[in-house]
């Protein structure tokens, strides 16, 4: 069976356990106030008593036993709560105005251990009168109108006993009082707890519900919805915020993501349409050396798609923040020799001149592989680019310390980026100029040289090289540098 | 970085090999398979973690393909366990995670080469052939001789028939690699791993231009080639 939605709120399992221990805290407070009054009004009984007793005990001083008789049977004939009774050596009751009391009572000496019962004089003749007229056979009904009382037995020097005594009415009827309005004041408190529960729980189911609503319709596909925001500046609006913020993050991240796969959509489909067609083309050849070199075409389309995809992931993974645990000393001036050395060859087979312009040991915290393949990539890229357009080509790599900033700069003297907007636009993902379209490449170098340097806390910048083309990687310097 | 049918291949090898291949993507495994095999090498193949520990824990393999990524125990885990039991078989992670960081660690986790996927097979089994033979030469060997060409690691001379033949420290290095695996097929990333110690994937071919302008300078002048192109996959250092 399930409960309803409104009794499975917290709030509802909050007010249950509130109502549970108030009540046990009242039930225990209130059984203790009554103890406690009790003991009060017995002990005051007690005074009451022995009060009296002193009174005779002056009696039976001053005119002996028959004065004592006396004053018992003056008293007993008084209304009042005390109780009278004399009786002879073997407890057979010779006057006062208890007519009957529990066996044993008057055989121990001193108070009674407990609260006894007994019957009246007057109790007895007036029940008496009821029962002849009504039903002569009930003997019973006599235990019910018996009371409870305290007293104090004392034995006479000539063995007769005295019992001096005190109804317990007032103090029973203190206990009915109290136990009627325990149950009122749990009465009232139940009743708190569900207007509480109620009020805080609708209220905050409300809340809830709205909440749920909203990220409800967010999973639907609306990620521009947002949590809804009562203004109050209490925890659900504190909650709701976060939320909100991490679902813009999420929005963030899947512009992203979505920006990147139509990049891809649209950059692979050429290729992709490219190998198809070689294949297709290959396909009609007769010949197997034909065949062959088909076959190697396509071999080679595939790997320079391969390249992309790899390149395309490593900038999605720079750009995500991937954690690089391998950063460490980078030597730049080694990376700026090495990859150097590596393009000298190309770069003289090409006619361009390749320089570098370096200090010694000039060092950055960053990923040796990733920097090397950004300077390689822009150097690969300053060799095509000032190939065959200049007399006399040069690409210059310098290396130079700054306040600050460690910045490396490869300079072509190439045709370069004349407008502006196209210079800020060739390291987005794909981008390759007009002028460019003829050269090999995927359109990612300057990409993943931007994210890899964005990795390192640094920036890759475009600017005119007067004439040609200058990249700068700037790099964050540590202070000791 | 090209991908040749292995029965096409310009080059064989007359010395087969034991070779094992953990990987659980069957029909990856079964080209494995396939394309070692024909190259003249035995190859057994487990699917998952725990059955590729308990062959290689066994069978007495010359070489081990391991896939990163596999059921039941990954990779780098099987590789560690061999290697904390003694077992010293070369192996070469296959992965598809291509970072710097995922290179390192599975060298780091007792790994000898690592390869990301995807592959060209030339490039696989140029890398397990040199895994296997690890070298011509021995490390402390000063002098390697292929042929002819004589190459002295301590006073970094090259000499071709008594002819004195003068290289760059790169050039040096670079035939130093060449010979020191002779006769075996040297891949282009292997070269720029080897002799540069770099990673990353050259967009162009600036390794070719190097090797050529090495080439030019131990063969022109004299009667035979010894550095080979092998069409499709790198090259090779041969005599005769």
């Amino acid at each position: 069976m399930r409960l309803p939605a409104s009794f499975r709120t917290t709030a509802a399992r909050l007010s249950a356990l509130y109502l549970l221990l108030f009540g046990i805290c009242a039930i225990g407070l209130v059984f203790y106030m009554t103890a406690l009054s009790v003991r009060m009004l017995t002990s005051q009984t007690q005074d009451t008593i022995n009060e009296e007793v002193v009174g005779l005990a002056n009696a039976y001083q001053r005119g002996g036993l028959p004065l004592l008789v006396r004053t018992i049977e003056r008293r007993s004939r008084q209304p009042g709560a005390n109780l009278y009774l004399i009786a002879d050596a073997n407890g057979r009751i010779l006057s006062g105005n208890v007519e009957s009391l529990e066996p044993g009572v008057l055989e121990v000496e001193g108070w009674t251990e407990r609260p006894f019962s007994y019957q009246r004089y007057g109790d007895s003749s007036a029940e008496r009168r009821i029962r002849s007229a009504a039903d002569p056979d009930a003997p019973q009904v006599e235990s019910e109108t018996r009371h409870a009382a305290i007293a104090l037995v004392l034995r006479l020097p000539n063995q007769m006993i005295v019992l001096v005594g005190r109804d317990l009415g007032e103090p029973e009827r203190f206990r009915v009082v109290v136990r009627r309005s325990l149950v009122a004041a749990l009465g009232v408190m139940a009743v708190g707890g569900l207007l509480i529960w109620f009020f805080v729980g609708r209220h905050a189911l409300k809340r809830i519900d709205s909440v749920s609503e909203a990220s409800r319709r967010i999973m639907g596909g609306d990620l521009t919805g947002r949590l809804p925001i009562s203004g109050a500046g209490d925890e659900f609006d504190r909650l709701s915020e976060n939320l909100n913020t991490m679902l813009a993050r999420i929005a963030d991240l899947n512009e992203g993501l979505k920006q990147v796969s139509d990049n891809i959509a649209h950059d692979l489909k050429t290729p992709l349409t490219r190998l198809r067609n070689r294949a297709e083309a290959a396909l009609g050849k007769r010949d197997g050396g034909d065949y062959r070199e088909a076959l190697e075409a396509t071999i080679a389309e595939s790997d320079q798609l391969i390249r992309t995809f790899n390149a395309i992931l490593m900038i999605s993974r720079l750009e995500a923040g991937y954690s690089a645990e391998q950063t460490a000393k980078v030597d730049l001036t080694e990376v700026v020799r090495d990859v150097a050395e590596l393009y000298e060859p190309t770069a003289e087979e090409m006619g361009v001149g390749l320089e570098t312009d370096v200090r010694q040991g000039v060092e950055v915290d960053g990923n040796r592989e990733l920097i090397a393949q950004s300077v390689s990539n822009i150097v690969d890229n300053a060799i095509k680019y000032s190939a065959g357009g200049n007399a006399a080509p040069k690409v210059t790599v310098r290396l130079e310390k700054l306040p600050g900033e460690v910045h490396l700069r490869v300079i072509d003297n190439g045709p370069g980026i004349p407008d502006d907007e196209d210079r800020k636009r060739a390291t987005e993902r794909f981008v390759r100029l007009e002028q460019s379209r003829s050269q090999p490449g995927s359109g990612l170098g300057l990409s993943l040289a931007k994210a890899v340097m964005k990795f390192h806390g640094g920036r890759l910048d475009l600017e005119p090289g007067n004439p040609g083309l200058s990249v700068l990687m700037s790099f964050p310097r540590k202070e000791d540098g | 970085m090209n991908i040749v049918p292995a029965g096409q291949l310009e080059f064989a090898y007359d010395d087969p090999m034991k070779i094992l291949v953990i990987e659980d993507d069957r029909e990856a495994a079964e080209y494995l398979q396939k394309a070692l095999s024909e190259a003249g090498h035995t190859v057994h193949v487990a699917g998952d973690g725990d059955a590729g520990y308990t062959l290689a824990d066994t069978g007495d393999y010359d070489v081990m393909v391991v896939d990163r990524m596999l059921p039941r125990r990954d990779g780098l885990s099987v590789i560690a366990g061999l290697r904390a039991h003694g077992n010293a078989t070369p192996v070469l992670i296959l992965s598809a995670l291509g970072e710097v960081d995922d290179r390192v660690t599975g060298l780091r986790a007792g790994g000898d080469d690592y390869l990301t996927k995807p592959y060209a097979f030339t490039e696989l089994l140029a890398r397990v052939e040199v895994l296997c033979r690890r070298a011509s030469f021995k490390d402390a060997e000063t002098l390697y001789r292929v042929g002819d060409l004589e190459l002295d690691r301590l006073s970094h001379t090259v000499r071709r028939a008594g002819r004195e033949v003068l290289l760059q420290p790169r050039e040096f290095k670079l035939l130093e690699y060449l010979m020191r695996h002779a006769a075996q097929v040297v891949t282009r990333t292997m070269l720029l791993e080897n002799v540069w110690d770099y990673h990353f994937d050259p967009q162009t071919n600036v390794i070719d231009v190097h090797v050529s302008r090495l080439r030019s300078k131990i063969e022109k002048g004299f009667d035979s080639p010894i550095l080979h192109t092998v069409r499709g996959a790198g090259y090779m250092l041969k005599a005769g």
